[in-house]
């Protein structure tokens, strides 16, 4: 069992207060769609969890120990992390990008142990990339792109998964793929989070979804709790609709509200 | 060590080994290559003497330098993620250089001091750091590329103070030799002096090889793989500046290797940048004791400084690959 906790996080950037005393729990099997305005503290709140940054206050706990002074190896075992639209430097191939996730385990891109392989050919099945292996990295669109990104941080196997912004770039089908694999991954008992904005995505693959505005959690809980038409106009200025379908709600953004 | 898949370290290492005797058999005396081998090996008189004590000695230098370039070129392309980085496009051999200047012009030490490469050693970490600071920070390549091209000058423009206020001409005699950049009339004490720092920082920049190959996905995935970007900065930035300073320090201002080198690896060694990093220290190796045997056979009546050869073939490519990356060279945050 995995237990990702907040506990009073509190994130600087320069002089500015970015995330105030935030306290939650993530749990293990549990998809959480980390949604909010942009500024809200959203990517600070994985940095800080993913141990990337060290808090200004309160400290970001997993299984009872600050992340942020665990051993870097032991760390990026148990927690792997896809950062918001990485690169790929080189034109490396597939297999070898998507194989730089077994590092934490000590294993070698191009001398992988056969669990090491295991891995990679099944994260790249996850992604719906198998027989990419070969191909350059640099030379793919960028929705493959952002899939063998997440792929590489599939293979890592840990059981904490943070991922910024993972369909942002995505076409809807590819959409649709990216967040059933990360429900997956909360399915086979990982605790995974994610950074979206499309709020019908979060609310429809989403078990819990966090609502952060202006460095403070605003709502968190199941998404027909926590997506309202009240919550959405005050935290992100827009007047939308809140339908139902399949009792998941869907989110129509109408029109800015004035002020704000 | 990573061992790459293709045989291109052994096929380098013939190449280097055929270029070595080369190197023992080009020259104004005329030696046979089974005269050099005996010399080399047994007391042939002079025969030995112009092997021993003057080819010997510039082809080890011109091994170690272009093996210290090529490996520093490809760690710093590779810790920028940026196929333009090397020491010589950071400014790194003229502040060398100008390290070195001060100490000569100072007249305290002789130019086979060790105070020699410990201040070309400053001027080069001084540059490297300088640029890797400015880079660092998400500038992108033309800021790199500026910044390094600013620090170059500082240093150059300090080396020319330098020589137009030095009250003494033999200062500014051995001012000149330093920046020409040259393998000529080197002795085993040139060799003494640069091998420990060009090992030591081979030392420093392997021992960044396995987070050089995380960090192809960019920092913040780098550290979220356990890998401590700072820690394999320092190594790289510290081993550039080290082998940068030893080598200006025995051979002057010699570019564009640490460039060129890790360019005509990389194809073959499937763009891994830490399986790139010995296969570019070898070519490095192999192209500078080639331009240096160059410089010996084009004819002319003093020798073609090599220094002045690699520039010459080093910026035309630096330009070719400007212009083939054009477009994702002006998008890529450097």
């Amino acid at each position: 069992m995995t237990l990702v906790e907040a506990r009073s996080l509190s994130v600087d950037l320069g002089a500015r207060r970015v995330l105030d005393r935030v306290s939650l729990a993530l749990e293990p099997g549990r998809l959480t769609a980390v949604v909010g305005p942009n500024g809200a503290g959203k990517t600070s709140l994985l940095r800080a969890l993913a141990g990337l940054l060290s808090p200004a206050g309160g400290e970001a706990v997993l299984n009872g120990a600050p992340v942020d002074r665990m051993r870097p190896a032991e760390r990026a075992r148990a927690i792997a992390y896809l950062p918001q639209g990485g690169g790929i430097a080189w034109p490396l191939p597939v297999a070898e990008v998507v194989a730089l996730g077994r590092l934490p385990h000590g294993e070698r891109p191009g001398a992988l142990p056969e669990a090491g392989r295991q891995a990679v050919a099944a994260a790249l099945a996850a992604v719906g990339l198998q027989g990419f292996e070969n191909r350059p990295a640099t030379a793919l669109s960028g929705g493959e792109r952002t899939r063998v990104l997440l792929a590489r941080a599939l293979a890592t196997q840990a059981p904490v998964l943070l991922a910024d912004e993972p369909v942002a770039a995505l076409d809807p089908r590819h959409q649709l793929v990216v967040l059933g694999a990360l429900k997956d991954r909360a399915r086979e008992g990982a605790t995974v989070a994610a950074i979206l904005h499309d709020l019908t995505l979060a609310a429809r693959f989403a078990d819990t979804i966090l609502l952060l505005r202006q460095g403070q959690i605003e709502a968190l809980g199941p998404p027909e709790a926590v997506l309202t038409e009240a919550r959405i106009a005050v935290s992100f200025g827009v007047r939308a609709e809140v339908l139902r379908q399949a009792g998941r709600p869907v989110v129509v953004a109408l029109s800015p509200l004035s002020g704000t | 060590m990573p061992r790459p898949r293709s045989p291109l370290i052994p096929c380098l290492a013939v190449l280097i080994g055929a270029l070595s005797l080369g190197s023992l058999l080009i020259g104004p005396a005329p030696i046979t290559a089974p005269v050099a081998v005996k010399a080399l090996v047994s007391d042939q008189g002079a025969a030995s003497v112009v092997v021993r004590e003057i080819r010997l000695p510039r082809t080890w230098l011109a091994l170690m330098i272009g093996w210290i370039f090529g490996l520093s070129g490809a760690a710093l392309q590779g810790l920028l993620r940026n196929p333009l980085a090397d020491t010589a496009v950071f400014g790194a051999p003229q502040a060398s250089a100008f390290g070195a200047v001060l100490v000569i012009y100072s007249g305290l030490v002789g130019t086979l001091s060790w105070a020699l490469p410990v201040a070309a050693i400053l001027g080069a970490l001084l540059s490297i750091g300088l640029v890797v600071l400015v880079a660092g920070r998400g500038a992108s390549v033309v800021v790199l590329v500026l910044a390094g091209l600013a620090v170059g000058s500082l240093a150059g423009a300090g080396t020319s103070l330098a020589i137009s206020l030095s009250p003494n001409p033999f200062a500014v005699t051995e001012i000149v030799f330093w920046l020409l950049g040259s393998f000529e009339d080197r002795s085993a004490t040139h060799v003494l002096l640069a091998a420990p720092f060009v090992l030591l920082a081979s030392l420093l920049i392997l021992q960044a090889a396995s987070g050089l190959r995380a960090l192809s996905l960019g920092e913040e995935t780098a550290l979220s793989l356990g890998v401590d970007v700072a820690r394999l900065r320092g190594l790289i930035v510290a081993g550039a500046a080290i082998g940068t300073g030893a080598s200006v320090a025995v051979a002057g201002s010699i570019g564009f290797v640490g460039l060129v080198a890790p360019h005509l690896v990389r194809p073959l060694t499937g763009y891994d940048p830490a399986r790139t990093l010995v296969p570019a220290g070898l070519a490095g190796a192999a192209l500078l004791l080639a331009g240096d045997c160059a410089a010996r056979l084009i004819p002319s009546g003093t020798e073609v400084k090599v220094g002045v050869l690699t520039a010459l073939l080093g910026v035309p490519f630096f330009l070719w690959v400007i212009a083939r990356r054009k477009a994702e060279l002006l998008e890529t945050p450097a």
